[in-house]
């Protein structure tokens, strides 16, 4: 009977748990890590990107964002957009050809693999006879012109990936008819570049690498011209009127080619090197666009005189007599045009560049070409992340008085509106307004609109005014001299060079309440600021706080204090640091913690922690928790690093200036591959010979770094007698001891004369002695204490102050409740001694239930090394639910995790983008978004639900149903994504008038695709 | 002795005389047999009608047999009370100056007119030749033991590694590897966590518990199959306190042979590591001397028996509530402001013997609190001096860590 019941009380909180409980990632912020291809549909008005991990990212209008992975772990090379079609192709590192489109299911879309295709040649060829080096998505969105490195063109039938043998292009046709004089004639090499006239979609230019050219008739299949260029050849660009060609070329050349049907004359119009004289690097793109008044613009990558600025990764613009080399801070992987007007067919109006670190896109139609400032894709890592810290449910007054200073730094961005319009967001706004603070490794603070999909900058904070550096912060970015040629203009804000570490960030701590931040750095400093609409000059002066407290015997190792400027320094309006703090030695701040109501900042180092009063500007408290053995605990974090790094960065540079140009393609490629991977076999190999080995010993007190302080705790609990509540400050160590100091705060009114006394109160010196990593004190009812002033805002309940409150100790080891005011253990959780995993993030989250509104329940968060989340119950300290999320090898991206106040939370997957995730079932921000199929590709719609009808995605069908180009029967004219006022019945009736309009097809399929191939060229 | 009080009488049903003597001065008092109250309460009675109230006390009663048997619980202080014939005969003494010899079978009559003379005339009077030392099983201290023999497999072994409160380090190291098994398909090869080095003088190797390459299967009860080598470290650094390894020795010649029944067998393997265990005993020859020398489960006092019946738990050595299976939480020190150190302890009802394994150096220190740096034996307040730690020991433990190039990351 007993046991009955408990079951069905399990069995209660089981469904509760779900509810409760619900683990999804749900999208990337940031810039792709290593992107490899760009790609742009005008009619879609999408951009895609591809990475070198085989990852396929959409985006449209801000909100709109589409992320496919291909099965292979390849890079991506080139992708293609079906013109006037939702598909798109993507090609591999391993010449692999996938098609993906964008499907529409329950009013969203969504982004799938629908096939898989890989180019065979003839039994026994040579394999580049069918390396892909070129993709043309013919305009008719039927075909797919595929060069290769043999020289061939292949041509496709897409999407169903069929190959049209007869109609290939091989080598030796072309070959026969080039001219005897032509030079290269006997070795035209690979395909270079393919394109389409833009008025004649029968006629594409295919241009072999040794600087041939072959204008091809794809009806007749023979060659209507041949242009001779001799030089190698980088792209090729046809002029939209259809009656010229560029041609770019590895010298840093461009020409200009008449396109003259049935005229031979194989005439150089015009060759031009821009950056002429001396030997110049490749221009690698050519684009030329007209405009209905005024010249065209001229825009192309690359063309460097190599030895003066072999190094700069520079797009020119040529426009009238304006002309000026965009110089990005990264190499760049590729850039297009967004034009104007209803058909994209107008005016230029937006450069769009990817480069290797960051998406610009540059505003065409306003004087002096400013930059758009992009609503996604921002460069997280612009300086490299070192912390981060969630706020969440900012008020509104503090959201809107942060908005209105980072307006005020953003003057020198264009006014226009973001470009790329493509699909429909249809996520709801978001619930509350969240802030993502990273803390970055030049000294700035990043704000940024966490609040939906679009992680969007709000305000940047640097920190290094306060201190003399080495140098001057704008350096970088000014390097051009008066009167330089060409004219330099730097764009981009990726720059990863920080010539001072000392200034780095290391943890971040905002009141949202009061606009107090507390910001401290590697060498020691913690500033306060306040936020201030107004710029002001003051001087900040410095406290000087020796946390090793007259201990002897020890001489820090490691990097030397700030310098603090003296003199007032003017502050811009936005967040003013008023006070600072150094630690003394100046090691790196390892716990921080705010209390705005009692104007109390606590810090913490591996020596030992302090308090500090920002209103009185002084020291109340600081304890030495060093241990008098630890010699390692004085080494400085950065002396080993710092080396390592300026090599790293010397290297880099010496890359950036080596003469030796990339070429696209790396016929060796395979090769290389080949021996990194033998070599790195041989490295795994010798591993094995010499195993690794653990030494299994119980921590002692005598360990380095026992007293690294963890985390600091202000809380206002019962201290010392179960009748008066206290406020008190608690730290923890990584030796497993816990600090409890009793304060006294002075009344309201006194505040700015008595003094702020803090008194020891409690040491907890844990046996297991492994580092704490949290504490939380819980309140009569069990749940935490609220933060400072959120009571007072009315935010939050009070907490219970009748019952008895509770400390909970989160240590690396175990979870673990204490009585209070008596220190006893009550209940504890241990997770390393039954698993192995060890906790390496926790936070405190607040659960809705999905089902009723009113039911919520605190539960701690944790990461462990594993990669593992879990949920553990409050105040009971039970296992609720774990869920598997970084890989335990990703060691930065557990180390980079933040938790939100509602079960969300952030990590690192690459150095430049955050991976969101969501325990909550009431609280995922997830993109929900729709792309409607252009108007006028009717037929091609059709085709692909019937596809879709018939078989699952990835198939690679050289039977793909296709119908013929007539006028569609009434049924095919269905919307492709249903609307919502349809019903289900009626849809699957559909699907099953279509799968019978497939069936009577099929029949008679192979005429009727070739009816379609030939109407479709005609 | 008055053979009169023999004779039961009306009186004596419902109330125990008590004849208490501390030293050679007597007390007689009555005590209610109904009502017999709880031991604490009866020993602080004692310590009142001694007049010795702040002197901390061992508390032996002779039973009806003869022998000298202690009370510092609720249940044999019961136990004494009901059987108490009427005269209960109670011989107190110091606790600092008790002998532990006195108790047991046939103590009182067997040496009647030596021993207990000796404990209760002359408690300082040196012997010149110790008898064995059986002390109170609160006292005993867990050592390091082969467990668990009748429910495992002949081929593995349990091993319990007791750490507690020694200054000598585990000692051992854990590598990858792999191993083979027998399946369906043939063998296997399957990867395993196999110990890979001894730190000479550690406590792995003094025992000769474990040996390199003995594969690893269980740590704490928790299997380790699917376990990284990190996962495993950390769970044996997690349990270090008490860590219990399930291995497969490499060398199945000296498997525990089993024998008829029972946890006394396991003192079947007890040869090969009796030739190194006397060294690991030195430190307190008197203390641990039960199992002194022997690495095999200690003979334990009957009231356990019937916990260490029960097969299934793996704890098998020790009395479930006994405060000396210390769950080591129970055991973090808590300073209050200004006070002294003291250890948290989940039911602080019963006052504790303190632990005396040094018994020839002295008073033990005050309760609980920091052990002055060497005394390492010191039982339930297990922190090896957690402020101050001696240099000369940390110079001792670095000097036991074998010096050589290993990764360790």
């Amino acid at each position: 009977m007993k046991r009955f019941r408990r079951h069905g009380q399990e069995s209660q909180r089981d469904r509760l748990k779900q509810e409760l409980f619900q683990f999804n990632k749900t999208v990337e912020h940031g810039f792709p890590h290593q992107p490899s291809a760009l790609s742009f549909s005008p009619s879609l008005q999408l951009l895609a990107i591809g990475t070198h991990s085989g990852a396929i990212k959409l985006y449209g209008a801000p909100g709109v964002e589409f992320m496919g992975l291909h099965d292979e772990n390849a890079a991506v090379t080139q992708v293609h957009f079906l013109p006037q079609q939702v598909e798109l192709v993507t090609l591999l590192e391993d010449n692999s050809l996938h098609m993906w489109t964008l499907r529409a299911h329950q009013g969203l879309s969504e982004l799938l693999e629908i096939g898989r295709f890989t180019l065979t040649g003839p039994p026994g060829a040579f394999p580049n006879v069918t390396r892909v080096t070129a993709v043309l998505a013919h305009s008719l969105g039927e075909l797919l012109l595929l060069g290769t490195e043999g020289g061939h063109v292949f041509i496709v039938e897409v999407p169903g990936f069929r190959e049209l043998e007869e109609r290939n292009i091989s080598l030796d046709q072309v070959a026969n008819s080039v001219p005897e004089d032509y030079i290269g004639r006997r070795n035209l090499e690979h395909v270079e570049a393919l394109q389409e006239n833009p008025v004649d979609p029968n006629q594409v230019v295919i241009g072999y690498g040794r600087g041939l050219m072959v204008i091809w008739d794809l009806e007749k299949q023979c060659a209507l011209q041949h242009i001779p260029a001799t030089q190698q050849l980088e792209s090729v660009w046809w002029t939209e009127d259809g009656r010229h060609l560029i041609s770019s070329h590895s010298d840093g050349s461009y020409c200009r080619w008449a396109v003259g049907e049935g005229d031979e004359s194989d005439e150089e119009e015009k060759s031009d090197i821009p950056y002429g004289h001396f030997p110049c690097k490749a221009i690698t793109k050519i684009i030329q666009l007209p405009t209905q008044q005024g010249p065209p613009f001229l825009l192309f990558s690359g063309g460097m005189p190599r030895a003066s600025y072999g190094d700069r990764h520079c797009i020119t613009v040529i426009h009238g007599k304006t002309q000026i080399a965009l110089d990005f801070t990264s190499r760049i992987i590729d850039f297009f045009v967004i034009k104007d007007g209803p058909q994209h067919t107008g005016d230029p109006s937006a450069l769009v560049v990817l480069v290797e670190e960051e998406l610009v896109v540059i505003d065409l139609q306003t004087d002096g070409w400013p930059v758009i400032q992009t609503p996604y894709l921002v460069p997280l890592h612009c300086s490299a992340i070192t912390c981060s810290h969630h706020v969440s449910a900012i008020p509104l007054k503090l959201w809107e008085r942060i908005l209105a200073t980072g307006d005020l730094q953003q003057t020198h961005y264009s006014k226009k509106p973001w470009p790329i319009t493509g699909g429909q967001n249809l996520a709801p706004d978001p619930p509350q307004r969240d802030l993502l603070l990273t803390g970055h490794e030049d000294g700035t603070v990043r704000f940024w609109d966490a609040s939906g999909v679009c992680l969007h900058p709000m305000y940047k904070l640097s920190t290094a005014g306060v201190f003399h550096t080495d140098t001057d912060p704008n350096d970088n970015m000014n390097q051009s001299t008066e009167g330089e040629w060409p004219l330099f203009r730097k764009v981009g804000c990726f720059d990863p060079y920080s010539d001072d570490p000392r200034l780095g960030v290391q943890k971040i701590h905002l009141c949202k309440y009061s606009g107090y931040l507390t910001v401290a750095g590697t060498a020691g400093q913690i500033l306060v600021l306040e936020l201030n609409d107004e710029a002001a000059e003051q001087t900040v002066e410095a406290k000087v706080v020796d946390l090793l407290q007259g201990q002897e015997g020890f001489r820090w190792k490691g990097h030397t204090r700030l310098d603090v400027r003296e003199e007032p320094v003017l502050f811009p309006p936005g967040f003013q640091p008023f006070a600072l703090v150094q630690c003394q030695p100046p090691a790196v701040i390892t716990a921080l913690n705010l209390h705005s109501e009692w104007k109390l900042v606590a810090f913490g180092t591996s020596h030992g922690f302090g308090l500090y009063d920002y209103q009185q500007k002084n020291s109340v408290l600081v304890k030495c928790t060093l241990n008098p053995s630890d010699q390692l605990a004085m080494e400085g974090p950065l002396s080993r690093v710092k080396s390592i790094k300026k090599s790293l960065r010397q290297s880099f540079r010496r890359i950036r200036r080596s003469r030796v140009s990339l070429r696209k393609h790396h016929v060796n490629n395979a090769a290389k591959l080949q021996e990194a991977n033998a070599r790195l076999e041989a490295e795994l190999a010798e591993m094995e010979l010499a195993p690794v080995q653990r030494k299994i010993e119980a921590r002692s007190s005598d360990d380095s770094f026992t007293g690294l302080v963890r985390t600091l705790y202000f809380a206002d609990t019962f201290l010392s007698d179960s009748s008066h509540n206290t406020p008190s400050l608690w730290a923890g160590t990584n030796g497993g001891c816990v600090f409890a100091y009793m304060l006294r705060i002075p009344p309201m009114e006194h505040r700015a004369e008595e003094g702020v006394a803090a008194q020891p109160a409690k040491e907890i010196q844990l046996m297991h002695r492994a580092p704490v990593v949290g504490i939380v004190v819980l309140d009569g009812h069990g749940a935490p204490l609220p933060e400072p002033l959120e009571v007072a805002h009315d935010l939050a309940r009070s907490p219970d102050m009748q019952g008895s409150h509770h400390l909970l100790v989160v240590s690396e080891e175990q979870f673990k409740v204490f009585t209070l005011p008596k220190v006893s253990a009550k209940m504890k959780l241990k997770l390393t001694a039954i698993d192995g995993s060890r906790v390496r993030r926790v936070g405190v989250s607040w659960f809705s239930s999905s089902r009723t509104e009113d039911y919520g329940e605190s539960g701690l968060v944790v990461l462990t090394n594993q990669g593992d989340l879990h949920v553990v119950s409050l105040p009971h300290v039970k296992m609720q639910v774990h869920y598997p999320c970084v890989r335990k090898e990703d060691v930065s991206g557990i180390a980079s995790c933040v938790f939100t106040k509602h079960g969300q939370g952030f990590y690192l997957i690459s150095p430049s983008e955050f991976e969101r995730f969501s325990l909550s079932t009431r609280f995922v921000v997830e993109p929900r978004c729709l792309v409607e199929p252009p108007l006028h590709s009717a037929a091609s719609q059709r085709r692909r639900q019937l596809d879709g009808a018939s078989s699952p995605h990835r198939h690679v069908s050289t039977a793909a149903a296709s119908l013929p180009s007539q006028p569609p029967p009434p049924l095919a004219n269905l919307p492709v994504c249903p609307s919502p006022s349809r019903n289900p019945r009626q849809d699957a009736e559909d699907a099953e008038v279509l799968q019978e309009i497939q069936k009577s097809l099929e029949g008679d399929q192979t005429l009727t695709m070739e009816n379609n191939v030939k109407s479709a060229v005609a | 002795m008055n053979k009169n009080h023999r004779v039961p009488s009306n009186r004596s049903l419902s109330a125990v005389e008590v004849k208490s003597k501390f030293g050679a001065e007597f007390r007689r008092f009555s005590l209610d047999r109904s009502k017999p109250g709880r031991f604490d309460e009866f020993y602080g009675l004692l310590q009142h009608v001694h007049r010795i109230p702040n002197v901390e006390l061992l508390v032996g009663y002779a039973d009806v047999h003869g022998d000298l048997l202690p009370i510092n619980n609720d249940d044999n202080y019961h136990k004494a009370i009901s059987t108490a014939s009427p005269l209960l005969r109670l011989f107190l003494q110091r606790k600092e100056e008790a002998d532990y010899a006195a108790f047991g079978t046939d103590s009182l009559t067997r040496r009647k007119n030596t021993v207990l003379s000796a404990v209760l005339l002359r408690p300082d009077a040196n012997r010149k030749k110790p008898p064995v030392i059986i002390s109170l099983p609160r006292d005993f201290r867990p050592v390091s033991s082969i467990i668990d023999v009748d429910i495992l497999p002949e081929t593995h072994r349990r091993v319990r590694l007791y750490k507690h409160g020694q200054e000598k380090p585990l000692g051992f190291y854990i590598r990858d590897g792999s191993s083979v098994r027998v399946t369906a398909q043939g063998l296997e090869k399957v990867p395993g966590i196999f110990i890979s080095r001894m730190v000479p003088g550690g406590l792995a190797e003094s025992t000769g518990l474990l040996a390199v390459n003995d594969e690893v299967l269980e740590v704490n009860g928790i299997e380790v199959a699917g376990k990284s080598l990190d996962q495993v470290t950390d769970m044996m650094i997690a349990n270090s306190h008490n860590l219990i390894i399930t291995v497969k020795p490499a060398n199945q010649r000296n498997n525990v042979v089993r024998g008829g029944g029972g946890g006394g067998t396991a003192s079947g393997s007890s040869g090969r590591s009796s030739d190194s265990g006397a060294s690991y005993y030195g430190y307190g020859s008197g203390g641990g001397g039960g199992g002194g020398g022997r690495a095999a489960p200690l003979p334990l006092p009957s009231s356990s028996a019937a916990s260490s019946a029960t097969p299934s738990h793996i704890i098998q050595n020790f009395p479930l509530g006994a405060e000396l299976e210390s769950d080591e939480d129970d055991e973090d020190l808590v300073i209050e402001a200004g006070g002294e150190a003291e250890p948290i302890r989940r039911a602080p009802s019963l006052p504790r013997y303190e632990p005396h394994l040094d018994l020839r150096r002295g008073p033990s220190p005050a309760n609980g609190a920091l052990p002055a740096s060497g005394s390492g034996g010191s039982l339930s307040s297990g922190l090896p001096a957690s402020a101050t730690p001696s240099p000369d020991k940390a110079a001792e433990r670095r000097s036991l860590e074998e010096d050589g190039t290993v990764i360790t990351l």
